[in-house]
């Protein structure tokens, strides 16, 4: 049971929830993730943590409101109790003195990678980061990322900040920079695997965080296999963070989409009455 | 003489009322119903009460299994329920889901004649009597002792550990890493073999006795074992087999493959049969194959034919060689659930969308016996056979859980996993801390589990009365 402090759509479709959780924010280390469930007969989805507050007892996650879970989560208001929030899952993201760090990230990874690029800042790395969206409209955070990286970049796919275009243009930042040592990509799958299809011909080593369809978390049930370098490996208690070249992207989003048509069916069913409840 | 020796031996093993596999095929509600109450005073009347009573010894949890049945035979059921819980504090659960025909059943006197006493269906009818009666009658609860206890997992095992230290006057917290107590009893038996409520209210009876429950924590992660210890005077692991195992064969990470634990944690934790009410998804499939033969491919087979998918069981040894209790598959047997034997799948052939839709075997023939004296099943050559299928539940098991091992220094492993612990008082590597269940011996039995919480609970309580 987690109370939740604060909620707010920070961007368009994205939302920023504030939890109380002593434990969890005692423990949480950059990278890794919670579990939660939105209501009592609620499924159970993970969540990136974007920051943290151990004096206040705090857990802070951006989610982007895709489906029947992260819309009754976007529909909860402060005072509001989830009744499950377990973690830190999954291993922290390795933060070592690699030298020049770029940190990518997009959607609800712009949050996640805050505390990443955070602790790799404070480990004495240079840190680059570079921000993805469709346009500009859609960053959020930029002045603590500002504050964290030696330099921020953007790439909006109308031009309407930074780079125009994808992450596809990740090599010309990396050229300019470089040498890069690694890079390190937080966001939608999509995301990461074109970033780190960008980065392999330039060899630079690039983790991302992968995003699987969990339940459990511990590694009790396997949904959230993923193939990486021809073994199967458990998101949740391997990862989350893998070696993006190495990835299976085909596999990883073919089994993202396994529940697609059943995630339309309680839209259907029953979003209308929660319109009218909040009317 | 005495009457007894004069009454002649009735071998009239009492059937137990079951739902009609044409109709319990179509629901999930409990397949078997439980004796009457005449059934029940009638099959225990049956028996001899031995003075040496060899079903007691095969009992892991050692019920003086005689006295609670002659207490049915004389009608005195508060009587049998005190007797049953003075050794097993989950009856209800045990009566459902014990293998008696390989314990205390297997030992009756009677066996030879082919009508052993009926011991598991006796043990279920006193619990489920108590629970009838109303709120159960509290355990006496010895004055506090000071100490407490810390247990890791809310399953058999931790929850016998946790029953029988807090009657001592220990102070007890379970540590759950899901948001239900239970442990597999909730996510892993179905419904129609054990019903829910009587986990919860197994439950909701230690809550009474003081036991406090933190879910949603999962200890190595929300917390190190070490940190633990600084709080609480000795620490129980019973984190039980939550590792599945997959068979390495191309093709299993197809979408439409799943683990037995996935697939019945969506039906049974997540209540995945109650979809879109409940909001955990499952997919309606037409042609499910389970691959296993153990209890858990029975319960993913009869799960799937309950969602309406034609249903294969998938072994690849014989019937004979069957590791689930006879009584699971005469009832998928009776459900119509169709057993292909000695069959072995070798790959998962996928459709342009990556989903899985068919499943590429070998026949297999039974060759010289393995180390598990059963024979072992050999490849018949060029006997590549394809089937169509919309699914596939891999149920071949599980190894211990990773968490705690991981995140725990001095704690002696196995080969597996598993975490090492003396088999007489469950003492781990690690000063204060014990472990018993699945954690240690890898996926077996409840009763197994609640064996070794039992001989645990008895050493740390000595451990603790010296300290």
């Amino acid at each position: 049971m987690a109370r939740l402090l604060e909620t707010r759509m920070i961007v368009p479709n994205l939302h920023l929830l504030t939890l109380e959780a002593p434990t969890i924010a005692r423990e949480v280390k950059p990278g890794q993730f919670v579990i939660v469930r939105a209501e009592e007969d609620g499924e159970r989805i993970p969540l990136s943590v974007s920051d943290w507050d151990v004096e206040a007892g705090t857990v802070t996650a951006v989610v982007m409101n895709v489906g029947s879970t992260t819309g009754r989560l976007a529909e909860l208001a402060a005072g509001d109790e989830l009744p499950t929030l377990v973690g830190p899952l999954g291993n922290p993201t390795e933060i070592e003195a690699y030298g020049t760090v770029l940190c990518v990230a997009g959607c609800y990874g712009i949050g996640s990678i805050y505390p990443i690029a955070r602790a790799l800042k404070a480990r004495g790395n240079r840190v680059l980061i570079a921000l993805e969206a469709r346009s500009s409209f859609l960053f959020f955070w930029e002045d603590r990322l500002r504050a964290t990286a030696d330099r921020l970049f953007f790439l909006t796919r109308d031009g309407s900040k930074g780079l125009r275009g994808h992450v596809g243009r990740l090599g010309e930042i990396l050229n300019a920079e470089q040498p890069v040592d690694r890079v390190i990509i937080n966001g939608c799958t999509f995301l990461m695997k074109r970033g780190s299809d960008a980065t392999r011909p330039l060899g630079i080593r690039t983790i991302v965080s992968l995003n699987p369809i969990m339940i459990d978390g511990t590694g009790m049930c396997g949904v959230c296999r993923v193939t990486v370098g021809n073994a199967t490996r458990f998101a949740c208690v391997d990862g989350p963070d893998f070696d993006g070249h190495e990835v299976d992207w085909e596999e990883l989003l073919q089994r993202r989409k396994t529940y697609l048509p059943e995630e339309v069916v309680p839209l259907r069913t029953s979003s209308c009455e929660r319109r009218h409840h909040e009317a | 003489m005495p009457e007894v020796q004069k009454k002649k031996l009735d071998l009239n093993r009492r059937e137990m009322p079951k739902q009609a596999p044409h109709v319990r095929r179509h629901n999930f509600s409990e397949v078997a119903l439980g004796y009457p109450v005449e059934v029940a005073v009638a099959e225990a009347e049956r028996c001899l009460q031995c003075k040496k009573s060899q079903c007691v010894s095969k009992c892991p949890v050692e019920i003086d299994i005689p006295a609670f049945i002659r207490c049915i035979a004389e009608r005195d059921f508060a009587g049998g329920v005190r007797i049953l819980k003075d050794k097993n504090c989950l009856p209800a659960i045990c009566g459902r889901v014990c293998p008696q025909e390989e314990q205390c059943e297997e030992a009756c006197v009677l066996r030879n004649k082919g009508g052993q006493i009926a011991i598991g269906r006796l043990e279920r009818f006193l619990a489920d009597w108590e629970a009838a009666q109303g709120p159960p009658e509290v355990a006496a609860i010895s004055s506090p002792t000071g100490k407490s206890v810390a247990v890791v997992g809310a399953g058999p095992a931790g929850l016998t550990v946790a029953g029988d230290l807090i009657k001592l006057g220990h102070r007890v917290t379970i540590f759950e890493a899901l948001h239900l107590s239970g442990g597999v009893l909730v996510y892993g038996i179905p419904e129609f073999r054990l019903p829910k409520a009587i986990v919860s209210r197994e439950v909701e009876y230690l809550h009474s006795l003081g036991v406090e429950f933190v879910t949603d924590f999962v200890v190595g992660k929300s917390r190190s074992l070490d940190s633990l210890l600084q709080e609480y005077d000795a620490i129980f692991i019973g984190a039980g087999a939550g590792l599945p195992w997959f068979m390495n064969i191309p093709g299993e990470n197809l979408n439409g493959v799943y683990s037995a634990n996935e697939y019945l944690t969506r039906m049974n934790l997540m209540k995945g049969f109650l979809f879109p009410e409940y909001k955990t998804p499952i997919k309606m499939h037409r042609r499910v194959a389970v691959v296993g033969g153990g209890n858990v491919a029975m319960d993913c087979a009869r799960t799937a034919l309950r969602l309406g998918a034609d249903t294969r069981i998938l072994y690849r040894r014989s019937r004979q060689e069957m590791p689930a209790r006879q009584e699971e598959i005469e009832n998928a047997e009776e459900e119509g659930v169709v057993f292909d034997y000695l069959t072995l799948p070798v790959r998962y052939i996928g459709d342009e969308n990556g989903w899985v839709k068919q499943v590429e075997f070998l026949r297999m023939e039974l060759g010289e016996p393995d180390a598990s004296g059963r024979r072992k099943p050999v490849p018949i050559k060029g006997s590549e056979t394809i089937l169509e299928m919309d699914a596939v539940v891999c149920a071949i098991g599980n190894s211990p859980n990773p968490l705690i091992p991981r995140t725990t220094a001095g704690l002696e492993v196995g080969k597996y996993g598993n975490i090492v612990a003396d088999e007489e008082n469950g003492k781990t590597t690690k000063d204060r801390v014990w472990a018993g269940g699945d954690v240690v011996t890898g996926a077996a039995t409840v009763i197994l589990a609640m064996g070794a919480g039992r001989k645990a609970a008895r050493s740390i309580d000595q451990y603790l009365a010296s300290c």
